[in-house]
């Protein structure tokens, strides 16, 4: 036996004795598929409720009242140049800029849970547009 | 449009620091001989929104306070004013004071087209004790015929089926809500309205204000009137007939038949265009150029109200767009809606997507 050869035999055995006969953590089914999107949809479902909700604001005002179908957010050209703060941002930071401003809110977190359930929700209606990373 | 330097007249009072910013000195039109001079401010969408108690959002506030402020420096002051629909944003008591309480500081009369915002609260109730008492209406004035129409219906059974008014005033008032309805005229209006045409004489000039578009250009968010084609098929029995309306936030210019189209823009917030929307298909009109992009960091970027001359018949828009490029928006040498200085400057227009 070569290196290569015991090293998978070692491997072999490690899988029987862990996780006994289930499948090997790189095969999947079309059953797995479908539940991973369900999870990803309940997440973009959130962001759909807070996109119409005024809960990000404090003056009733919801996203959704000036981005009918989160149209005019353009997350697939993220992160780009915004000429009015003179950088590179993520998406995240125009997410804080809106909360901030039109809502008359306090920013989130940049890894609050609300904040990647906007994302998940704009992704979901730019679906199918082309990423263009940077464009204005 | 014709623009003569000799007959140009001072439309507004040149003293003040904001009349100085306005557009319209600058777009004083030409008179053509016979016809009568009609001009026409029109201010539509504020959206007036109701936070609590005497609060409402600032943001809506200043736009129709701006509106109602530069209208009522025109000198002369316009015919009359519209206000083509959404004063309020759901409907409320509260909102419909508010927003009279500031449209009574306007000194020309002013004819009312109720927008769905105002009316699915209480179906029109409130509105109707505020502002006249009616629905949909007609005048005639210097010779063109004018009619307000109630554009915002819609079917019954979507009326019925919500659980509180409350509910419904906020089903309809979520421009994407998969759960809306949409827009029309109803039987009871349409029967009035070729009724009303028909005292009217085929070539007498026809001006219809409505909320919605009577065109079909986008269903998903209303851009749209149910019977659209069955009323385009009864004005088109004139030969000089037109329909203003709002609720599209934006710019929007089209030809069908004889009728030329024109949307107003909100004082409120402008909507992206239907386009940019990529999981649907929709019907921009090709004729219309789309205004620039808006700048969110400018709060009254692509907000605005309009001048419109009508003394053709073929109503010219204005746009004077606070923020924004001021376009103008009027009848060609065949009597098509155009913006000529706009479509053929050297930058192309910003694309929407
Ligand atoms: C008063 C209207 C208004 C409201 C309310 C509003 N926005 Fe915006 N927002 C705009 C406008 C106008 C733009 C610029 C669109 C363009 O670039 O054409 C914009 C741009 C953005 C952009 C950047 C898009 C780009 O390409 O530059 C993001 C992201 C965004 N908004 C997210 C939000 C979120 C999240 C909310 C709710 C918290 C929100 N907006 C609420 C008006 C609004
Ligand atoms: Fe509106
Ligand atoms: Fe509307």
């Amino acid at each position: 036996m070569n290196r290569k050869t015991i090293i998978g035999a070692v491997f072999a055995l490690l899988a029987t004795v862990l996780v006994g006969t289930q499948a090997l953590g790189d095969t999947f089914t079309e059953k797995d598929v479908d539940r991973w999107m369900q999870q990803y949809k309940a997440v973009a479902a959130k962001g759909r409720t807070l996109w119409t909700s005024p809960a990000l604001g404090t003056n009733g005002v919801a996203c959704a009242q000036c981005h009918p179908n989160g149209a005019n957010t353009h997350p697939e050209t993220y992160p780009k140049y915004q000429k009015q703060l003179g950088k590179v941002v993520p998406i995240r930071e125009m997410i804080n800029w809106c909360i901030q401003n039109p809502l008359q809110g306090e920013p989130l977190a940049l890894d609050d849970e609300r904040m990647w359930a906007i994302e998940a929700y704009l992704q979901w209606e730019r679906r199918g547009v082309k990423i263009e990373p940077g464009k204005h | 449009m014709k623009i003569n330097n000799a007959t140009r007249r001072g439309f507004l009072k040149s003293t003040g620091l904001i009349a100085a910013t306005l557009p319209f000195t600058q777009v004083k039109l030409a008179f053509a001989g016979d016809h009568p001079d009609i001009n026409i401010a029109y201010i539509s969408d504020s959206h007036l929104q109701h936070i609590k108690g005497t609060e409402f959002v600032r943001n809506w506030d200043r736009g129709l306070i701006r509106a109602i402020a530069e209208t009522n420096l025109l000198d002369p002051q316009p015919d009359f004013i519209v206000y083509g629909g959404d004063l309020a944003q759901l409907g409320k008591k509260e909102e419909l004071d508010h927003g009279a309480e500031m449209m009574a500081k306007l000194k020309a009369p002013v004819k009312y087209v109720l927008g769905e915002h105002d009316f699915y609260l209480d179906m029109g109730a409130y509105w109707e004790k505020l502002f006249g008492g009616k629905q949909y209406y007609s005048w005639d004035h210097k010779g063109v015929h004018f009619v307000v129409l109630n554009s915002i219906l819609t079917y019954d059974k979507w009326i019925n089926k919500w659980p509180s008014a409350a509910e419904r005033m906020n089903q309809m008032a979520g421009l994407d809500n998969p759960n809306g309805s949409p827009f029309m005229i109803g039987d009871a209006q349409f029967a009035w309205l070729k009724q009303d045409l028909a005292k009217v004489a085929k070539d007498t000039p026809v001006v219809v204000f409505s909320h919605s578009p009577l065109q079909k250009i986008y269903k998903g968010w209303n851009f749209w009137t149910e019977e659209a084609e069955d009323i385009q098929a009864v004005l088109n029995q004139f030969s000089n007939v037109n329909v203003i309306y709002g609720h599209v936030h934006q710019i929007q210019y089209n030809r069908i038949g004889n009728i030329n189209f024109h949307s107003v823009m909100a004082t409120a917030w402008p909507w992206p265009y239907p386009e940019s929307y990529a999981q649907a298909e929709s019907h921009l009109p090709v004729l219309t150029v789309p205004m620039n992009r808006a700048d969110p960091f400018h709060e009254r970027d692509a907000t605005g109200w309009q001048l419109i001359d009508v003394h053709t018949g073929r109503p010219t828009l204005s746009y004077n767009l606070y923020n924004n490029e001021n376009r103008v928006v009027g009848p060609n040498d065949q009597g098509v809606p155009e913006d000529k200085q706009y479509a053929s400057r050297a930058t192309a227009p910003q694309k929407h997507y």
